[in-house]
């Protein structure tokens, strides 16, 4: 493991030297709250936050991504044909991305980039991403990574890791991207002795901070209708109001709208960040909606994470554990307990339960 | 990388107006560029998303077979705004087609075997897909029996009327068509509801007999029944199915049934694979 050094100071002289090759994005205060933004000539990525309000999964799947044009102009050849807008395809990077948010990209792109079709939008943006990722020396209250399949640490997903020791950074380069971006950072003093064992101790202590854990491990055993029947959903989509707040905020939510927008004589063809939450998400043209209430889709929302995501590609949960939905759900919804009861069902036991009572 | 969302282009050739109320037509396309029909080419039961620029798109099943050549054809019922907007247009107008898409029924298992079609009002379109296919000369020698059990409303609410009549005429398939009621005074097929005629007609059932049925939820509900009494396996009973759909290859997560996205993992399920999923269509 060859290890670089970067004192904060120089910081800034590397991440201009980036901004000429890369569109480089990092997390900046927004009022109250950090998100990742791509930095103007004079910005720096602000490394004082905790983690940002939205995922950072935008830099790759815009909320409104323009896919198409076309005109409706019969005096046009090409009238009523779509055309294929040219991609921005410059190499970008995100520096500072936690390592639960960088794990939902390889997450994500095994929906986007299959063997029978590619998302060519998000194919490409992700192909020119590299992911500098900040670890987590002090994780927050709702982080559950280390059960989520990464950690405070984690590597997955990242190009480059990044670890804040003091006045220092420590840069270690986990692929061949990570190794260009250092490049032409100029990051290149290697870390003296000692840096080594400093990472060890600053990721055991923050992993020992992660107080709540998911279980998993019963639920791909579980029958769908088993999960699906059973009788805590009711319970547990009470109190949902069907905002919407966990999947935007969700850095592995990937479903989205396609709508077209004509201005006159012509127009855009685009897409949107969807919501499960919303009725109109499943409703047919003929007005027969197949998930009419609200707990429907709460129950949704979480089977397709937790459960149909588990079975289709036996590789944990759609989830990294970055706690976001936890914290801003209006009413309190917790998809750690609700993981939690999913795997410790059964619904034979239950059954009994409910024959004695 | 080929985009997959992007349409191929397609002249609309000619507008059929199939049903007495107006709320069905077929529309023929065809490819603005030939190359463009050999990419397309697909199997009867597929789908593809119509694709009207300033509008939208929507996932219609291809009710031609892939023995016509030279056009692909869909019948649309008028319904949501696409739908409207699609039978306002007129013969020559350009709009595009993607496709095709979902899986066809399953042509490998169905070879050799006696097929039973039953269909009602207008989900007959990956149907006559499958009868112009299954009676194409070079295709009829490859299946056993073929009996087509189809109803509507009212005589003037039946799909392709020229094509069930010759049909009804073949003597290597049986026909039996029905209507709810008619006071047509020379109507000279059935009257009666799907369920009842399938009662009546279908052939017994064995493991080299399929059904595939395609219809309204009511009929499906009702006709189900009849086939379990008739001992259909679950696993002989093929169906077609709908949701909301919008990229129609199993990428924005909106068409879900269970872990099954009806788009790519569908819309044709055997009725044994429906019995192990939610109820969510």
């Amino acid at each position: 493991m060859k290890l670089i050094k970067i004192d904060k100071k120089s910081l800034k002289e590397g991440i201009d030297k980036l901004k000429r090759t890369y569109g480089v994005f990092g997390p900046v205060r927004e009022k109250d709250e950090f998100e990742f933004k791509a930095l103007g000539a004079a910005e720096m990525p602000d490394f004082s936050f905790s983690n940002t309000r939205m995922s950072p999964k935008a830099i790759v799947y815009p909320q409104t991504q323009l896919m198409f044009t076309y005109s409706l102009n019969d005096a046009d050849d090409d009238c009523r044909i779509l055309k294929e807008v040219p991609m921005d395809e410059r190499p970008r990077a995100v520096i500072g991305i936690r390592p639960c948010d960088a794990l939902a990209f390889p997450l994500v792109r095994r929906n986007f980039d299959t063997p029978e079709y590619q998302d060519t939008f998000w194919v490409k943006a992700y192909e020119a991403t590299t992911f500098v990722g900040l670890a987590c020396n002090v994780p927050c209250g709702t982080c559950f990574c280390t059960s989520a399949g990464t950690s405070p640490f984690g590597k997955e997903g990242l190009d480059v890791l990044l670890v804040e020791d003091g006045d220092d950074l420590f840069a270690e380069a986990l692929t061949p991207k990570g190794e260009a971006l250092l490049e032409t950072a100029g990051w290149t003093a290697e870390a003296g002795g000692g840096a080594e064992e400093k990472i060890t101790a600053l990721a055991a202590t923050a992993n020992e901070q992660i107080s709540s854990t998911v279980a998993f491990d019963n639920i791909k055993n579980r029958e769908i209708l088993e999960l699906y029947n059973a009788p805590f959903w009711e319970e547990e989509g009470f109190s949902c109001i069907n905002c919407g707040t966990c999947t935007y905020v969700c850095p592995t939510c990937w479903c989205f709208d396609i709508q077209d927008e004509t201005y006159g004589k012509s127009g855009v063809r685009m897409r949107n960040w969807d919501t499960c939450m919303s009725p109109l998400f499943t409703l047919h043209a003929s007005g027969h909606n197949p998930r009419t209430k609200k707990v429907e889709r709460v129950r949704q929302r979480f089977m397709h994470k937790l459960k149909y995501y588990v079975d289709k590609y036996d590789n944990g949960i759609q989830c990294v554990g970055c706690g976001r939905c936890v914290r801003l759900c209006p009413v309190n919804i917790d998809i750690r307990s609700i993981c939690n009861k999913m795997n410790n069902f059964d619904s034979e036991a239950c059954k009994c339960e409910t024959a004695s009572s | 990388m080929q985009n997959p969302y992007l349409p191929y282009p397609v002249r609309i050739d000619k507008i059929i107006t199939e049903t007495e109320d107006k709320s069905l037509k077929t529309f023929k396309f065809v490819f603005i560029r030939p190359e463009d029909e050999e990419k397309f080419a697909y199997r009867a039961g597929q789908f593809a998303e119509l694709s009207v620029p300033g509008m939208g798109e929507i996932p219609i099943g291809i009710a031609s077979s892939p023995t016509e050549k030279g056009f692909v054809q869909f019948t649309v019922f008028k319904t949501g705004k696409v739908t409207s907007h699609l039978h306002a247009m007129r013969e020559g107008e350009i709009m595009g087609i993607r496709g095709p898409l979902g899986h066809p029924y399953p042509w490998e298992t169905l070879e050799g075997k006696n097929i039973v079609i039953i269909g009602g009002g207008f989900a007959f379109t990956t149907l006559r897909s499958s009868i112009v296919f299954m009676t194409d000369p070079a295709n009829r020698s490859k299946f056993k029996d073929i009996h087509v059990i189809y109803g509507a409303r009212s005589p003037g609410m039946l799909l392709y009327k020229d094509e069930l009549k010759s049909w009804a005429e073949r003597d290597d398939m049986h026909m039996h068509i029905t209507v709810d009621g008619t006071d047509d005074p020379d109507w000279k097929y059935h009257k009666g509801f799907v369920p009842t005629i399938t009662e009546k007609f279908a052939p017994p059932a064995d493991a080299d007999t399929y059904a595939i049925i395609c219809g309204p939820p009511i009929m499906i509900k009702f006709t189900q029944p009849v086939l379990d009494n008739l001992g259909y396996s679950h696993d002989n009973i093929i169906m077609s199915l709908e949701n909301r759909m919008k990229c129609g290859i199993g990428i924005c997560g909106r068409c879900n049934i269970g872990k099954d996205l009806v788009c790519k993992d569908g819309p044709v399920f055997t009725l044994a694979q429906l019995n192990a999923m939610p109820k969510e269509y």
